[in-house]
């Protein structure tokens, strides 16, 4: 049997790209054996972190690109390392220095994001077609809010129903605000945890370029990725305004009285903990309160919740990925909804909704549960 | 000041090539030269060694030096062997000082330029220091020849026994109804697997027992004042509601008494009455009255114990009290908490009946525990199979960063215990095995032949979802094999949780409450993690056991010993040294604000009514000089702490 040694100059170059935290990890395995993927196929993300650290890696294994960053296993690291910046790294090891090939998946979406900022690949003056009936004042200078939908809620018809529906909820509750369009891009949070980290850069310096000249000091999102970005990425690039995700500014207007509800909603429901919420940001408890301040509604939870949340498997850019049937973390996911007999699967991110809904049509479930964003439960409530 | 010419000799330390091959010193010397007062200044090798220490002796006789510079290590190193070799050569060792040219200059950086500019500066403020440095006397004080023991562990016990046999005085300070702590919980002891009642019962009694040992159980600490040598403490004797004297031990009371609560003991898997004692060889073996459980004390009525009581002990009137004794020594010894695991969700501890911690795991085995001895699953069943899950709160950030260091070993112990009782398959979920002590690879040696099943993994996850027939009604254990690098699940009856240790929930009050310092971990800290492992930064008082950090008994008894041999060391020259740097007050600068007396931590100072000045008791001033930094008229000195002292060195560190 050959005998291997250790690569210096591969530990080098993925340290330089940001995987300097993998030399913390002691083996103990707990990543795999936390890992979703783990459910479903074999990752063994333990064995490809000792591979990174002795520079062993194979950047043409399509584990490569396997990791969904739900951060399950962060979680859990006994050592605190942050596996998903390892996977970043590698990532970035193979875009930007280019030492194996990107899945075809992905580099056309980098292309929509370059060519038109966004990953959809429409076209940038219709961001705010969703709104055009809306009534909805642009933002300007002085407005307390920017209402900033994520570009999945901007153009795709399903998740359009939820930026509609966060107006209403604004309208009703008589909050100052407005909104941006065409120039706008994407927040670039699942294409820099793809590697593309040049382009996550200029997106960012175009969208915080576009808010500091509108003066914007205060931004109320729908999704959890951006919320994620804006508030934790953006600071090093020189942003500067408050951030919130709508599930915050609902609990809120709740709590204030704000908003108040006018109908019973007779369902069971249950809640998915999306990942850039729940374990990235440690928003568990509102989401329930505002379910549960819902006349009617029977908030139940599924067998893994909060902390120990499952993955709908689209972070990470494993969204604009194939995953194969019987693969899906998301069907997993929907059998979890219906083991507690929810009628609703409610959810506060729009990668969990194309997920999900995409699962219960596949899986010819939609008689029997509906995917629904607390959004829309709270404007149908009220 | 004398009139007296000053006369400076300074030495500069190469400390092998800890300093030298940084600083240049010879450079450093011919500056030194150059300052005022400075007679001689030298640069030698190893400045502590005894050559070195007899150049400061032949230059203070020869040269008629009267201050002398050393620009070396740290002080906490070596200025007490500097300060003795100037006292040897007739110099009061006040009119000593050191430059820490190591530390602080040539092991923090590697430019040597900037390194040997700062090493100038740091012997050039200590020359300006010392000139102005005067003579101070070390004064002595005697040492109450009887010291306090808090906490009645294995430590405690051991250093009770310790100084009791030397024919010294110990007050030994229990919280808990009897003495015994966790050792007291214990089956078998590893690695040897020598019961630990056999031998530990018998120290029990003899501490009970002992002339010289006054036992205060149910007790708490509550002041401690003085210093080293002559300690005031008080001690708040709980009510036990039964009087010590008459109380025979017989039992009828327990066993008469109609109430029952959880058993602290016995980890929750038991019950224990409202009147009772922990365990069987409870030391004292008398009973205390749990008032929180007593129905007596919450509607006044029953007193079913005192009906049965012949020897009439029974005092439902009984009144806790606060006694004061006076000591010379304190050895804290108050042990360890056990992680609560129930925060680790995904181990399902309390979801689950058959997942267990370590401590319950103990007693279940312990012969005179809930189960008499027996391995038994919620439904009174043997298991079949059973998976210990080590580092439970361990060598993790998420909860305690450092290893606990007993679980390896405990786990292994109850391997054999699981195969010698019944005969289930052992599964051990491990990460490193750690082994360390003497006869402990032998034993891991001897489990291996033993045919436990070592997977090496950090378990994510307990579950009882089956995925097949095989699973069913089990407890599932998933955790990567990491050697195999695949997927495990064993599905088995028990899982015991090897829960690490951690410092007492009310450790920061101790802490205050004996003016020691605590480590990041929340453990108490020793003085010197090697040098000095059982002092504190508090003279007189110690620190032993796991209240320092997590430890096997064996290191706990040594640490005991070592502890009660340093206190007898005092008690035997009868008297210590106490500092002579101390604050002194100018009672006509003084104004008697009190701001001062306020402000002191160590109760030092004292308001003459009469005078209407602050006076400083000697003794029990430490030389912190907080009241010399609070003195709104600048009436307080701290002696070799002097304003003058201080701006001359501030000057010769900037110049």
């Amino acid at each position: 049997m050959q005998a291997i040694a250790p690569s210096k100059e591969v530990i080098d170059i993925i340290k330089e790209e940001g995987g300097d935290v993998l030399k913390l990890c002691y083996q103990c395995g707990i990543c795999t054996a936390s890992c979703p993927w783990n459910l479903v196929r074999s990752f063994m993300v333990r064995k490809l972190i000792h591979q990174a650290q002795l520079g062993l890696v194979d950047f043409e294994d399509e584990d490569m690109w396997t990791c969904v960053g739900c951060k399950a296993c962060v979680d859990r690291c006994p050592r605190g390392v942050e596996i998903v910046e390892i996977w970043r790294a590698l990532r970035r090891v193979i875009v930007e220095v280019g030492v194996a090939k990107v899945p075809d998946s992905l580099r056309l979406t980098a292309k929509n994001f370059a060519g038109v900022g966004n990953p959809l690949g429409e076209p940038r003056e219709k961001r705010s077609d969703w709104a055009k009936d809306l009534g909805v004042k642009t933002y300007t200078k002085g407005t307390e809010i920017l209402y900033f939908p994520c570009c999945i809620q901007a153009y795709d018809p399903s998740n359009q129903r939820v930026a509609r529906a966060t107006v209403d909820i604004l309208k009703k509750a008589e909050v100052d605000f407005g909104i941006l369009g065409a120039e706008l891009s994407c927040c670039g949070e699942s294409i820099r945890k793809s590697g593309s980290e040049t382009l996550f850069q200029t997106l960012a310096q175009n969208n915080i370029g576009v808010f500091n000249e509108a003066g914007v000091t205060k931004i109320v999102v729908t999704s959890p990725h951006c919320y994620h970005t804006f508030k934790e990425e953006y600071p090093e690039f020189g942003s500067n305004f408050e951030v919130i995700h709508f599930v915050q500014y609902l609990a809120e207007l709740i709590k204030e009285g704000k908003l108040k509800f006018t109908k019973e909603l007779n369902k069971k429901v249950t809640y998915q903990d999306s990942c850039c919420l729940g374990r990235y940001a440690g928003i568990y408890d509102e989401p329930r309160q505002i379910l549960e301040s819902i006349r009617g509604l029977e908030l139940v939870e599924m067998r893994d919740y909060r902390e120990n949340s499952l993955c709908c498997g689209g972070c990470s850019g494993r969204l604009w990925m194939e995953t194969k049937k019987g693969e899906r973390f998301s069907d997993l996911r929907i059998e979890q909804a219906l083991e507690v007999e929810a009628s609703i699967l409610a959810v506060s991110c729009p990668y969990c909704m194309l997920n999900f809904e995409d699962s219960v049509l596949t899986s010819d479930k939609s008689d029997i549960i509906e995917i629904r964003d607390i959004a829309e439960l709270v404007q149908e409530a009220l | 000041m004398e009139n007296k010419e000053v006369r400076i000799g300074v030495y500069i330390c190469h400390c092998g090539t800890n300093i030298a091959g940084v600083v240049d010193t010879k450079a450093v010397a011919e500056f030194t030269r150059g300052l005022p007062s400075v007679v001689m200044a030298k640069d030698y090798i190893y400045m502590c060694s005894d050559p070195g220490q007899n150049m400061i002796k032949e230059d203070i006789k020869q040269l008629g030096l009267n201050r002398v510079v050393v620009a070396s290590c740290s002080p906490t190193l070596h200025e007490h062997t500097f300060r003795l070799a100037c006292q040897d050569a007739g110099l009061n060792p006040y009119l000593f000082e050191m430059a820490n040219i190591r530390e602080h200059c040539s092991w923090v950086t590697e430019d040597h330029e900037a390194a040997t500019e700062k090493a100038k500066a740091l012997v050039s403020a200590a020359v300006r220091r010392v000139y102005y440095q005067e003579p101070l006397e070390v004064r002595e004080v005697p040492f109450t020849p009887a010291v306090l023991v808090v906490g009645g562990g294995i430590a405690g016990i051991q250093a009770a026994l310790e100084i009791a046999n030397s024919g010294n005085r110990v007050y030994l300070v229990e919280r808990e109804p009897s003495i015994g702590g966790h050792m007291a919980q214990f089956d078998k002891t590893f690695p040897t697997l020598d019961c630990a009642s056999c031998i530990f019962t018998p120290l029990l009694s003899e501490v009970g027992q002992h002339p010289n040992i006054e036992l205060m159980t149910y007790s708490e600490v509550e002041e401690v004042s003085g210093y080293i040598g002559n300690f005031k403490v008080k001690v708040r004797q709980k009510a036990r509601c039964v009087d010590m004297d008459k109380c025979t031990g017989c039992g009828v009371c327990i066993e008469k008494c109609p109430w029952k609560t959880v058993s602290e003991f016995d980890d929750g898997l038991a019950q224990r009455k409202a009147i009772y004692t922990p365990f069987l060889q409870a030391v004292p073996n008398v009973p205390v009255i749990d008032k929180e459980t007593c129905v007596y004390f919450k509607t006044g009525k029953c007193r079913v114990c005192e009906k049965f009581c012949t020897a009439n002990a029974i005092d439902f009137e009984q009144q806790e009290k606060v006694v004061e004794v006076e000591v010379g020594g304190i050895i804290v010894a108050t042990g360890y908490d056990t992680f609560d695991p129930s925060v680790i969700t995904q181990y399902g501890y309390g979801r689950y009946d058959n997942v267990l911690t370590a401590l319950q795991f103990e007693r279940m085995c312990n012969a005179s525990g809930p189960t008499a001895g027996n391995i038994v699953l919620k439904d009174s069943s043997m298991p079949k199979s059973v998976a210990i899950i080590h580092c439970v709160g361990s060598r993790d950030k998420n909860y305690h960063e450092y290893c606990s260091r007993v679980c390896c070993m405990y786990a292994l112990k109850y391997s054999h215990l699981i195969k010698e009782k019944t005969g289930a398959e052992v599964y051990q979920m491990y990460i490193d095995m750690r082994c360390f002590g003497k006869g402990y690879e032998e034993f891991y040696e001897r489990l291996s032949d033993e045919g436990v099943n070592f997977i090496r993994g950090k378990v994510a996850q307990v579950t009882v979802r089956a995925m097949n027939d095989e699973e069913k009604g089990k407890l599932i254990v998933v955790a990567e094999d990491t050697l195999l690098g695949t997927m495990m699940r064993v599905p088995v009856d028990m899982v015991v949780l090897a829960t690490a240790l951690e410092a007492r929930s009310d450790a920061k009050d101790v802490a205050r409450l004996f003016n020691i310092g605590r480590s990041a971990d929340g453990f108490f800290m020793e003085r010197h993690p090697k040098l000095d492992p059982v002092a504190t930064t508090t003279g007189g008082i110690f620190v032993v056991g796991c209240a320092q950090g997590p430890k096997d008994i064996p290191d706990t008894v040594a640490q005991a010993s070592a502890a009660a041999a340093r206190v007898l060391a005092m008690i035997s020259k009868g008297s210590v040294e106490i500092e002579a740097a101390i604050a002194a007050i100018n009672e006509e600068l003084c104004s008697g604000c009190k701001v001062c007396s306020l402000l002191c931590p160590f109760s030092a100072i004292s308001f003459d009514e009469e005078e209407k000045v602050s006076r400083v008791n000697e003794a029990l001033c430490k030389g912190c000089g907080v009241c010399v930094a609070a003195c709104p008229s600048g009436a307080i000195t701290g002696r070799h702490f002097t304003a003058e002292q201080i701006m001359a060195e501030v000057e010769g560190v900037l110049v």
